[in-house]
């Protein structure tokens, strides 16, 4: 979900006659669980689709530290200060583990950045919504980290190797940055009644762009079969998506918070949840590039890049340098 | 358009006693910040103990085709193993 629409390049999944021999045996070898590594012979859309989906995945990471970053010289306290610096530093991180992942099927770093900086990559669209109070830091730990977590612990198993080890990496890290963001927004319900509305309303606004980070419903979601197939998804968004919402209700009574949902209802039947309507519209204006922050997150990334390009010029240069004074000597 | 710096592969020993292991990759200019940068990416939270980078352009990899000349023949030498041999089971300690 942090790669919300992965174009597969076929509609529904082709393992059927036109299968040729060997796209046969790939199929047989992920069947039976044995992990792909870089160097074998894979499908070329197989090989699209997990740099589309992989760095979508990267890009959400890289995206993902602006909204924070905005927080970070007006967190309330030291303590505050040094947490968020460490999760944003992750995120950093996350998106460097993925970039060379995505590497290993022969993407080159620079033209994945291009393809972010010229909009023509997407990444996920909750780091489209803005941080309006320091009870948002609180929200996005619990809910968009934990949503994060939901889809990232099923990739750990997914039929690509570096991409699997990848997921490990980051879902042993993420941990923490979803029980800071509980523990921060549990600070603020136990405080003043200011700091308790401030907690509902993070709540309020993030509740349903988090849904929406499970990406489009199982019928509207073409690629997915296709997908669950080469097991570079493991679950379909629906699924997720209710798990990711049986989880966090009863998170959210504890806090005292309300859902802010009128038709969200325990469903004995089905021993699940059931919610109301999302907001498709708002969830496609968003991908589409028109949601509140688009612009404004798309316009930081670029100018932190070029602002950066005189430091990776000289660094370049000085390593020049350095190697022919070598080879000189 | 700026061109990728040169990729290093990254291996870290996690504790002493052990070896290194492939963690992932980073670029850099020179083996200088691959050291930094593998440092900052891989080994936040203490689980470095040594770090080698190494120029991924260096690295000498068999392919997978190669596969069953390269660890077949060792498929079928069931002599190389222990549990080949039969001792009697009054002999003890081997």
């Amino acid at each position: 979900m942090y790669s919300q629409f992965v174009d597969t390049g076929a509609q529904g999944k082709s393992t059927g006659q036109d299968a040729s021999e060997q796209e046969r045996a790939f199929q047989a070898r992920i069947d039976e669980g044995i992990s792909i590594e870089p160097k074998d012979w894979m499908p070329e859309k197989y090989r699209k689709t997990l740099v589309r989906q992989i760095s979508q995945h990267a890009h959400s990471e890289i995206v993902g530290m602006l909204p924070e970053g905005n927080w970070i010289t007006r967190a309330p306290s030291l303590r505050r200060k040094l947490i968020l610096l460490a999760k944003v530093q992750d995120e950093a991180g996350h998106g460097l583990y993925l970039y060379s992942a995505a590497e290993t099927l022969g993407a080159s770093r620079d033209e994945l950045l291009d393809a972010l900086h010229e909009g023509r990559a997407k990444y996920s669209s909750i780091f489209n919504y803005p941080t309006l109070t320091w009870a948002d830091i609180g929200a996005i730990g619990w809910l968009v980290d934990g949503a994060a977590i939901m889809n990232q612990v099923p990739l750990c198993r997914c039929s690509y190797g570096p991409y699997a080890r990848a997921m490990v990496r980051v879902c042993k890290e993420e941990s923490f940055h979803q029980r800071q963001g509980y523990e921060l927004l549990l600070e603020m319900v136990n405080g003043t009644d200011d700091q308790k509305a401030m907690a509902q309303d993070a709540l309020n606004r993030w509740w349903w762009p988090s849904l929406m980070m499970f990406g489009p419903a199982d019928g509207d979601s073409i690629h997915t079969q296709q997908s669950m197939a080469w097991k570079i998804k493991r679950h379909t968004n629906d699924e997720l998506r209710q798990r990711f919402i049986d989880q966090t209700v009863p998170q959210a009574h504890y806090l005292g918070l309300e859902i802010p949902d009128p038709d969200l209802r325990w469903n004995e039947e089905t021993g699940h949840y059931d919610i109301g309507e999302i907001n498709w519209d708002e969830f496609w204006n968003v991908v589409n590039g028109n949601g509140p922050c688009n612009r404004e997150r798309l316009a930081a990334r670029r100018k932190a890049y070029e602002d950066g390009a005189w430091v990776r010029e000289a660094a370049q240069a000085y390593a020049d340098k350095q190697q022919q004074r070598r080879a000189a000597a | 358009m700026s061109k990728d710096w040169p990729l290093w592969e990254v291996f870290i020993r996690s504790k002493h006693g052990l070896s290194h292991k492939h963690v992932g990759s980073i670029h850099a200019t020179d083996a200088e910040m691959a050291m930094n940068n593998a440092r900052d990416v891989y080994t936040r939270r203490n689980e470095g103990a040594s770090i080698w980078v190494v120029p991924s352009a260096q690295i000498v990899s068999s392919a997978p085709g190669d596969k069953e000349m390269l660890f077949d023949p060792s498929n079928d030498k069931v002599y190389r193993h222990p549990t080949f041999y039969e001792v009697p089971s009054d002999v003890e300690n081997m």
